[in-house]
């Protein structure tokens, strides 16, 4: 058995997963069931930073992962994005960087800066 | 003149103005200190916003632009840069601005929504000397975030609320080491997915019944002393255990920020910090409505964007139909529970559910909220997993409420069912 709490939605249910049978209970809805069994094969994060842009108005553009990746990526992913140099305009969802230190993911841009 | 005026252009002021727009006022104007729209949810660049509004976990930034494209694509009238002086009970508002100069602005009806700020070093009064390095978690979220600045390297947070637990992960990500995240109450006060997400994802560990009794340093935090506390929290003396670090950040509770509501001569509740409001969140002083952190400190901002849409509307309706008659239940609280928003309703509200929003002063597994009349009680609501960090919402149907002639109270309380 291992407990964990659920990170899909603020609510925070308490879980508990058997790691032989991944019966999952303490979840209220089926993204519980779903985190649960990702949490003890290969847990996933949304990662959220922020890149240097080159604004008249910013120094730094919030940005994120597209889609959760795995947190054994997380030191990696922060040092590439460290080197990253962003050049306003961005909107919302611009993709920042494609491939995400080999997770598959795109980087985001999270804050538009018009100029 | 002004139909309705907004005061803070924050998720609050955004949703407020927004919901009037829809219910047809238009002679809108928000008024919004800062250069841009959208208030401190532009330096929350984490995710985990909307998820009850939008369906999805938004960051702040990205939650902040939803309303304010929402915003654009209406006439209503923005002042970024405008810092709100005063603000009086006829509904007039006295501003600053660098283009404008000083302004007087006159509104049909007005709403409060400036948010809260961080309570401060001076409000726990921690002793020892006053070097650099104390930072409020906020201040060196918007000094990394925003400014792009490093706060520190070796980093003790007192305090469990969310915006620490936050900084706690931001500060790990960007390479600092945070030894230790103290809280002085035998519980945090933040979400549970947050504990899990920022401190148990890099081993941080959580101290309970622990605080800090002493900064060191003379130009810098050089390092900080953490005791055990008793049931009273009071230090325990040979519990001392010395942190050797370059930055503390206090994470120590949120105030709403009502000195323009005080101006206006509205009174404020102990418990909440923000005005008494009835159940349309309008306040005491006719036509001016108080919604979000302002009025009480919310721990979701989908939950601000639901209030401040129903101030909204609430002050549309005044602005088109004049004041409803206040006669009016009293809203008490006992039993665990520490407050209730709002703290009056009216016998006609003319609406059918109204929402009534909660704390509880423990962690309980669960629980009942009653709500009762002198007379008998009126509603339960069967709860789970109740704590102090989570607000709680139930919506009490108005055909409930006691028929004239009986009391003019009602009491909510918390009646456990399993600790």
């Amino acid at each position: 058995m291992r407990n964990m709490t659920c990170l899909e939605c603020p609510m925070g249910c308490q879980l508990s997963i058997d790691e032989q049978t991944l019966e999952v209970t303490g979840n209220n809805c089926p993204k519980g069931e779903a985190f649960a069994r990702a949490e003890i094969t290969n847990p996933v994060r949304i990662l959220t930073t922020t890149a240097v842009i080159e604004s008249e108005t910013e120094s730094m553009l919030p940005v994120r992962t597209k889609d959760p990746i795995p947190k054994g990526s997380m030191d990696a992913a922060m040092k590439a994005i460290k080197n990253v140099r962003v050049k306003a305009p961005v909107e919302v969802g611009d993709i920042i960087v494609e491939d995400l230190v080999g997770t598959g993911v795109p980087l985001i841009a999270t804050k538009r800066v018009l100029k | 003149m002004y139909d309705l005026i907004v005061i803070g252009g924050g998720p609050a002021g955004l949703a407020a103005a927004h919901a009037a727009w829809e219910k047809g006022v238009r002679k809108i104007l928000i008024l919004e200190r800062d250069r841009e729209l959208g208030g401190i949810l532009n330096q929350c660049i984490h995710n985990g916003f909307g998820v009850k509004t939008f369906g999805e976990a938004l960051s702040g930034p990205e939650y902040a632009a939803r309303f304010e494209e929402l915003v654009e694509k209406t006439g209503i009238e923005v002042k970024t840069d405008t810092m709100v002086l005063d603000v009086d009970p006829d509904r007039n508002v006295y501003a600053v601005n660098p283009t404008d100069g000083y302004v007087t602005y006159s509104a049909k009806a007005v709403v409060l929504a400036m948010g809260c700020r961080e309570r401060t070093r001076g409000a726990i009064s921690i002793p020892g000397s006053r070097p650099a390095g104390v930072f409020s978690a906020g201040t060196a979220q918007r000094y990394m975030n925003i400014d792009g600045f490093m706060v520190g390297k070796r980093v003790v947070i007192l305090g469990s609320g969310d915006i620490g637990l936050i900084m706690a992960r931001r500060l790990t990500l960007e390479g600092a080491k945070v030894l230790a995240c103290v809280e002085i109450m035998p519980v945090s006060s933040g979400l549970r997915a947050n504990i899990a997400r920022c401190l148990e994802d890099f081993g941080i560990p959580l101290l309970l019944s622990h605080t800090v009794t002493e900064i060191r340093g003379d130009r810098r935090v050089t390092g900080v002393t953490v005791q055990e506390v008793d049931d009273k929290m009071a230090p325990i003396p040979g519990t001392e255990q010395y942190f050797d670090c370059d930055t503390l950040l206090l994470s120590v509770g949120l105030l709403p920020e009502n000195e323009l509501t005080k101006k206006a001569g509205i009174d404020l509740d102990p418990r909440t910090r923000g005005a008494y409001v009835f159940e349309n969140r309008e306040t005491e002083t006719e036509g001016i409505f108080a919604c979000g952190n302002v009025l009480h400190v919310h721990d979701l901002v989908d939950y601000v964007s639901e209030e401040a849409k129903f101030a909204g509307e609430a002050a549309a309706e005044y602005i088109a139909n004049g004041e409803r008659p206040r006669e009016s239940f009293s809203v008490t609280t006992s039993g665990g529970v520490t407050y209730t928003v709002p703290q009056k309703i009216r016998k006609d509200s003319g609406m059918k559910l109204i929402n009534v929003y909660l704390r509880v002063n423990r962690k309980v597994k669960k629980g009942d909220i009653v709500i009762a009349s002198p007379e008998k009680e009126i509603a339960r609501y069967h709860k789970q997993n109740l704590a102090p960090g989570e607000m709680i919402t139930v919506g009490l149907p108005s055909v409930l409420l006691p028929a004239d002639g009986g009391s003019d109270t009602l009491n909510v309380s918390l009646e456990v069912t399993e600790a």
